[in-house]
């Protein structure tokens, strides 16, 4: 199942937590040799994991991670206004309905349709907050997993090469990219938008509330 | 019930909230944004990270001294659900479960509060957080619909109020007019003089999805409502020249 936790709420999830900063290390340092910070005990962790990000979450059935992204609202610090505008043409995006999205991640073990149901997570975010755009830092080769699950980014510029590829690229929403990658994942969309709703809440009507 | 149906004019209220001097400027703009919109309250409120609180808005006083007095701050569902957030909340997706949240909520309906809420916080500089609030007594379905009709406008008002607050807050040098890098100054120019978007994609070489980020994020740093409104501020402000 999909979870969407602040960085301030993985403190009740422990396992799911340490699971995706070991998880994230593998990537990111021992796959793809990027140079990321990983702590005595194997996680990785950077300056905007300090920023109480809201991290999505695939939870495997034995409640550990099997794949996950992290978000930040680009009004504040994101990594790609301080480290990649070299890839957005100078553009620094700042607007409340612009979230970055970056530490894409998928475990070894990743089930197939991991990709996909986080990417499914990412519509709901932008339906449920309004949000029209992610600006997302991702291992270039992550590009072809994106296509083949239907949500292909639009591609700003690319830096490095082969595993140390980075790029950085747009999404926005679409219905029926989100019915693709509904079907992508196997997931229906009725059943993604319970896990949102899990997260933060259902529409309760208020009448019960001044009932009670 | 009353609501606008149109996107109002809110170009003056953005232009009131530059000129303010004064907190007490955010106040008299606040009650007009309410009666603008037609919903029984609005509220800002901020906290910093000293611990200095300011607010502003349209709860009776009678309410905000009860509310300080039962320290609810500890108790307020909205408080408790937006702090450290950065997701607009509907009060409806709250939990309301609780004896204490229930008893906090019927004293607030009480003392005039709408049962219908939504709410967006904001994080600042430094640890600064504020929450912006409008509420109503309504249907469920008047509520979404005047949400879903106004989201967006009050989510960009949420961040205008803010940024008017920390510039007013005493012994802070007010922060640059944000600039527009060179390639949002070459959107805004050639939207001024009348390309359309297709031909301004065109003319940077970049996508029509791009330039939209492009305009999204030009159109915040204007501290614009909308494009037109951004092209005119951009000119105004002499960041591009037609």
């Amino acid at each position: 199942m999909i979870r969407y936790l602040y960085g301030d709420q993985l403190g009740k999830h422990p396992r799911l937590a340490r699971s995706m900063f070991e998880d994230r290390a593998d990537q990111f340092k021992t796959r793809l040799g990027w140079e990321v910070t990983v702590t005595e005990d194997g996680q990785e962790l950077d300056v905007y994991d300090d920023l109480n990000p809201l991290y999505v979450i695939w939870e495997t059935a034995t409640g550990l991670h099997g794949g996950s992204m992290r978000f930040l609202p680009t009004t504040g610090r994101t990594m790609v206004n301080e480290h990649f505008l070299d890839l957005t043409d100078g553009v620094p995006f700042q607007s409340p309905f612009i979230w970055e999205c970056t530490r894409f991640c998928l475990s070894r073990n990743a089930e197939p349709g991991t990709a996909a149901a986080l990417m499914l997570a990412g519509g709901e975010i932008m339906q449920g907050f309004g949000i029209r755009h992610f600006v997302g830092v991702f291992d270039a080769r992550m590009v072809r997993i994106y296509n083949r699950i239907g949500a292909a980014p639009e591609v700003l510029g690319t830096q490095g090469e082969g595993r140390q590829a980075i790029s950085v690229g747009l999404w926005e929403f679409s219905a029926a990219a989100q019915q693709r990658v509904s079907r992508a994942a196997g997931i229906p969309l009725q059943t993604s938008r319970g896990w949102f709703e899990a997260s933060f809440g259902n529409m309760a009507p208020q009448s019960d509330v001044s009932a009670a | 019930m009353g609501f606008l149906e149109r996107v109002p004019q809110l170009d003056n209220v953005i232009a009131r909230l530059e000129r303010a001097e004064h907190l007490e400027e955010l106040q008299t703009t606040i009650e007009w944004l309410r009666d603008h919109y037609a919903i029984d309250d609005m509220v800002y409120h901020w906290v910093s990270s000293n611990g200095t609180q300011y607010g502003c808005g349209t709860y009776d006083p009678k309410w905000v001294a009860r509310y300080l007095e039962k320290g609810y701050l500890r108790v307020d569902p909205v408080v408790i659900g937006c702090y450290q957030r950065f997701h607009p909340v509907d009060w409806r997706r709250l939990d309301w479960s609780g004896k204490a949240a229930r008893a906090f909520m019927q004293d607030a309906m009480a003392h005039g509060v709408g049962h219908q809420g939504y709410s967006i916080p904001i994080r600042g500089p430094h640890g600064q957080f504020a929450l912006f609030t409008v509420s109503h007594t309504c249907t469920d379905e008047e509520w979404t619909h005047f949400t879903e009709l106004n989201r967006r406008d009050l989510i960009l008002l949420a961040h205008y109020f803010n940024q008017t607050a920390l510039m007013l807050e005493p012994g802070r040098t007010p922060e640059a007019t944000q600039p527009l890098s060179p390639r949002e100054v070459e959107t805004m120019t050639l939207l001024a003089v009348g390309y359309s978007r297709a031909q301004v994609a065109e003319t940077l070489s970049i996508s029509e999805h791009t330039l939209r980020v492009y305009i999204e994020s030009a159109r915040f740093k204007l501290g614009a409502m909308n494009t037109t409104h951004a092209v005119a501020r951009a000119m105004s402000r002499g960041q591009i020249v037609v």
